[in-house]
């Protein structure tokens, strides 16, 4: 192909888009490391060099290994389900079926509502004369305190989370199904095989990437939770529903300290990097070819 | 047989379709009940029994719901135009030249898909401010400074080169034959070309833009500059526990964006966009 363009042709096209990344990106990234060696706690304008001191202040926080519990059951109790419910529903929407628009449309809806909209409707659910306890009290329980009793507030969170990420992924699903051949699953039936058996040996097997992909993606996604905690429980009740992210934000915006918050933001960024690495890496590698 | 199997899987869909929308049913529910109705009452009345749009009235006349939606409208118009442009200019030579520096270049952008905002949203607030784009100084600086973390993602910019890169070379021939300059070829030729892909680029962007909270929390100071989202999570502090306006709040400042996905829920539902969304 003939060279057409100049010498300096595509750094031209490339720079506004690597300037703003770099302000906004890789500046701060770089930042956020310089700043946790830094104490802010004497005079918020000249910080004094503080070395280490952060991280062992932060490694001695019990709130620090709190907040570090929480979003690991975050994890560990969204990411299963994000992974195999909506992989169900997108099963199930995959037959043909009447009506399969209106019941995506629907499913998606919580994807596309505000997140501050979804957990001001889940607090008016979760309310302590709300309909969720006439639910409880119906069957005969005591209520509930969904978001204020340190044994419910987390689970109540991430039910929200767990909610609005369902349509989401059940379109990533859907169309990965859309790969699966045909003549699978006419194989089994010819077979005799049940939907169950039918779709654990056809249909998992060959959307394995997939599976693993919503896994990790998910996975990234939990790790950033924010918006729902900050609106339904600002962490509370004490420390019970905090998560990693709503800590650096009150650390940082709220107590000033800016130093301990940063600590704190590194060790999200070093979690983080190597999920979206293997991410990267084992499932995404051919999206990212050069 | 086969139409029993079928009923099944309607009832579990219809069940989890109900899951989906009912707490926004729930919120309507509540939002259309009058004074005289106990919002609290047991067993729970779906269908309101004092019915009235006074919530809706009452909440419109105290909240600035106009300004809220014209300062969503700004900032994520604003994200979307310059994620349009910024991606589509880098995509370009990353698809379609040979330069030095291209390998670093692309790991580079690359790399910051993995940094989440989240980690770095403190440097990015100290930057903002030494930059003097906050609603503090004047409102312009106060879009900007909403609009400027987010006016480039590496996502856009890889969905724009792989667009650029299905095109095929005789175009660019062509045009060069007929005379253009590198910006023409790029600006007549290509951009019509990758149509499709900038306008799935600009509704996932939109949605993004639309309901971002985390960081408009962190720099908005001025009630008078609030998005949406900061604004109705603002209805909670107002209204402490009017849950009928609280309600009526909610479920006003959703009504653009369900329009917006229903006009265009094709992008959203049909499984082929995968992958652009979420940053």
């Amino acid at each position: 192909m003939l060279k057409y363009y100049g010498k300096y042709a595509p750094y031209l096209f490339i720079l506004p888009a690597a300037a703003v990344l770099i302000v906004f990106f890789f500046i701060p990234f770089f930042q956020t490391f310089f700043l946790s060696f830094l104490d802010y706690s004497n005079n918020i304008y000249s910080p004094a060099f503080a070395g280490l001191n952060n991280y062992t202040a932060l490694f001695k926080n019990p709130v620090f290994y709190k907040v570090l519990w929480n979003t690991f059951i975050y994890l560990f109790v969204a990411v299963p389900i994000l992974a195999v419910f909506p992989l169900f529903l997108a099963v199930l929407i995959n037959q043909k079926i009447r009506g399969v628009t209106l019941y995506k449309i629907l499913i998606y809806l919580p994807v596309i509502v505000s997140i501050v909209v979804a957990a001001i409707a889940f607090k008016w659910l979760y309310a302590d004369q709300g309909i969720l306890n006439y639910l409880v009290t119906g069957l005969g329980f005591k209520p509930i305190g969904w978001l204020t009793d340190p044994k419910y507030s987390l689970y109540s969170v991430i039910i929200v989370t767990i909610w609005k990420g369902i349509g989401y992924y059940m379109i990533i699903y859907l169309a990965a199904l859309m790969s699966v051949p045909n003549e699978l699953y006419e194989a089994c039936d010819i077979d005799g095989a049940g939907f169950f058996r039918k779709h654990l040996t056809v249909t998992v097997p060959h959307i394995m990437p997939t599976i693993a992909l919503v896994t990790t993606i998910s996975a990234i996604s939990a790790m950033k939770v924010f918006a729902e905690i900050y609106v339904m429980t600002k962490g509370g009740p004490l420390n019970y529903s905090k998560t990693i992210v709503y800590y650096i934000y009150e650390r940082a915006f709220e107590n000033l300290d800016l130093g301990f918050a940063s600590a704190m933001a590194v060790v999200l960024l070093v979690i983080v990097m190597i999920f979206s690495l293997i991410n990267i890496l084992c499932f995404e590698r051919n999206k990212y070819q050069i | 047989m086969k139409k029993f199997k079928n009923l099944w899987i309607h009832i579990i869909l219809i069940l989890i379709s109900l899951l989906s929308i009912f707490p926004f049913i729930w919120l309507i529910s509540t939002s259309l009940k009058g004074n005289a109705e106990n919002i609290f009452a047991y067993p729970p009345q779906i269908i309101p029994s004092d019915f009235t749009l006074a919530n809706y009235t009452g909440v419109w006349d105290k909240v600035n719901f106009i300004g809220y939606f014209v300062n969503s409208m700004i900032v994520a118009g604003g994200t979307v135009l310059l994620n349009l442009i910024l991606s589509a200019m880098a995509g370009y030579p990353l698809a379609r030249m040979e330069f030095r520096g291209k390998k670093v270049t692309f790991f580079a952008i690359l790399a910051t898909i993995m940094i989440p905002f989240q980690a770095i949203m403190l440097p990015v607030y100290l930057i903002t401010l030494k930059l003097n784009l906050v609603d503090s100084v004047n409102n312009l600086a106060g879009y900007i400074g909403l609009i400027m973390p987010f006016a480039v993602s590496a996502f856009g910019i890889f969905l724009m080169r792989q667009a650029f890169l299905t095109i095929p070379k005789e175009m660019e021939e062509a045009a060069i034959v007929d005379g253009c300059n590198v910006f023409q070829v790029f600006w007549k030729v290509l951009l019509p070309m990758v149509k499709p892909s900038l306008a799935v680029l600009a509704i996932f962007t939109f949605i993004g833009s639309w309901g971002e909270f985390l960081w408009s929390s962190i720099v908005l100071t001025k009630e008078a500059m609030y998005t949406l989202p900061v604004g109705v999570n603002n209805l909670q502090g107002m209204f402490s526990s009017n849950w009928r306006f609280i309600a009526a709040g909610s479920i006003l400042s959703t009504i653009p964006i369900l329009i917006f996905f229903l006009a265009m829920q094709k992008y959203f539902i049909s499984g082929e966009n995968e992958g652009a969304v979420k940053g």
